[in-house]
């Protein structure tokens, strides 16, 4: 799956790009297990053929996009974006999609519709953890939407230029990447408009630790350990020291106004 | 029978569970030198010897209950040389914290400890963990005689209570308990025969102080 060189800024960083080996093998996708090691292990089962995405709720223009008609929707980008996990690593990865705006702009949103809702699948009978009690099922996300009209949050099928593997989120899957990477769902069925923020898997599943916005800010801790400083996998060594994390994950010049006003240590 | 107390009190047989217990330490050392611990060598690091150290204090624990219900009595032997090596694995695993995690940074460190129960607790642990390493030595028992010295070490049952709650707030944030359960099911159940014995005993006395009272 081949992307043009995308033009919108901060689309494209210069750093090194973590091996395609470490970027599919440890990863967190709980409906595969709570391993990083289980998805690459487990997902082989998911079955990304047919699939079709359903676009629902405050929308003029609800109906479902087969996953044919929504790589066609728009040209494919490359994007190079830096990945921040809430548990302290980091990695950079080349991503291929198109901004999800292209999309939102096709189905028409209602003014009333205020977020968007991304529905990951939750097929016990592939996905052998959907069922375990650690999250309620299905695993559901959620942006605000002017944060899902930015340009930077990516609608994406691929990653280095080939199609998503199955553990990585296949066939369809979000990209935010100044927000920690639980927020991008995978594997999405159900894209839908609504006019309350929605509730969020890991929010319900740990209000006090995982927030609606979940914005990467190294000057907001998660209650069990400093988002001060990251791992960046691959690169740092066993004793090098780690290093400083960015606001908003280096995107602050892009998605800075989104947040201005307000007060982050209560919005995390 | 017999054979199995020669066995234990065999003059290699220190030596062979000395290095049975070494060998999660030597695994991880030379993982650490060749590359060998997965995509992230610390993380990998600083929750195998957390792992290792739950695991040492339930072997720990096996110990007394094991020695009694098999009539072996020469386990008890093993037993010093057991609660040192929880005390080897959970000094690792501080360091490993410290320097990996936190680059020795000590102020860092001690905001972490203050801020968050999860580290609190660890580190209490570990602070309630270092008398009994240090009074190890026969000469301590002598000194503090038999009865104290007996009395501080059954700190191990506080200790193995906060190392499970240190495990559980670890997992807590994710929701994962499974591994938790396993590690407090074989804790419960050790600490469960040990008052079950408790009772058992104190029924029997008085049992035959009644029996006397009748005579």
């Amino acid at each position: 799956l081949a992307g043009a060189k995308s033009l919108v800024a901060g689309a494209v960083t210069m750093e090194n790009i973590s091996s395609y080996k470490d970027a599919t093998s440890y990863n967190n996708y709980y409906e595969f297990g709570t391993d990083k090691s289980d998805p690459a292990q487990n997902a082989h089962t998911l079955v990304t053929k047919p699939w079709s995405v359903a676009i629902e709720g405050l929308v003029k223009q609800p109906r479902s996009y087969t996953l044919e008609e929504l790589l066609k929707l728009s040209p494919q980008e490359e994007r190079i974006y830096r990945l921040r996990c809430v548990e302290g690593w980091s990695m950079v990865l080349p991503w291929v999609g198109y901004s999800l705006s292209e999309l939102i702009k096709k189905v028409e949103p209602l003014s009333s519709a205020k977020y968007v809702e991304f529905v990951t699948l939750a097929d016990p009978k592939t996905m052998p953890f959907v069922g375990s009690r650690v999250l309620d099922w299905p695993y559901v996300e959620g942006l605000r939407m002017d944060e899902a009209l930015h340009p930077l949050a990516l609608l994406t099928f691929g990653m280095y230029g080939e199609v998503l593997p199955n553990q990585n989120g296949a066939p369809v899957r979000m990209v935010l990447p100044w927000k920690y990477g639980f927020k991008s769902g995978k594997s999405i069925v159900k894209i839908r408009f609504t006019d309350k923020q929605p509730g969020t898997a890991w929010n319900k599943a740990a209000k006090q630790e995982y927030g609606f916005f979940s914005n990467v800010n190294p000057l907001v801790d998660h209650p069990r350990w400093s988002q001060a400083t990251e791992r960046r996998i691959g690169e740092d060594g066993l004793f090098t020291k780690k290093r400083k994390t960015l606001m908003f994950n280096g995107y602050e010049a892009q998605v800075g106004q989104l947040y201005a006003g307000m007060d982050l240590k209560k919005n995390f | 029978m017999l054979s199995r107390h020669k066995l234990l009190l065999h003059g290699a047989s220190k030596p062979v569970v000395f290095l049975l217990c070494l060998l999660p330490f030597f695994w991880l050392f030379f993982g650490a030198l060749t590359d060998q611990l997965g995509v992230n060598p610390a993380e990998t690091l600083i929750r195998a010897t957390g792992d290792w150290t739950l695991r040492f204090i339930c072997i720990v624990l096996l110990v007394t209950p094991l020695r009694v219900i098999s009539k072996t009595p020469t386990l008890a032997r093993f037993r010093r040389m057991l609660g040192l090596f929880t005390y080897f694995y959970v000094v690792i695993h501080l360091l490993s914290y410290s320097w990996l995690d936190r680059g020795f940074d000590v102020p860092e460190i001690v905001k972490d400890i203050i801020k968050r129960p999860f580290i609190l607790v660890g580190f209490l642990s570990f602070l309630l963990l270092t008398p009994l390493a240090l009074t190890s030595f026969n000469k301590a028992i002598k000194t503090m005689g038999a009865k104290r010295w007996q009395l501080l070490h059954k700190l191990v049952y506080v200790i193995s209570g906060l190392g499970l709650l240190h495990f559980f707030w670890m997992r807590a944030g994710k929701n994962n308990f499974a591994e938790v359960f396993v590690y407090a099911g074989i804790v419960a159940l050790l600490l469960g025969w040990r008052l079950w014995q408790f009772v058992k005993k104190k029924r029997l006395s008085s049992v035959s102080a009644g029996a006397a009272s009748l005579i």
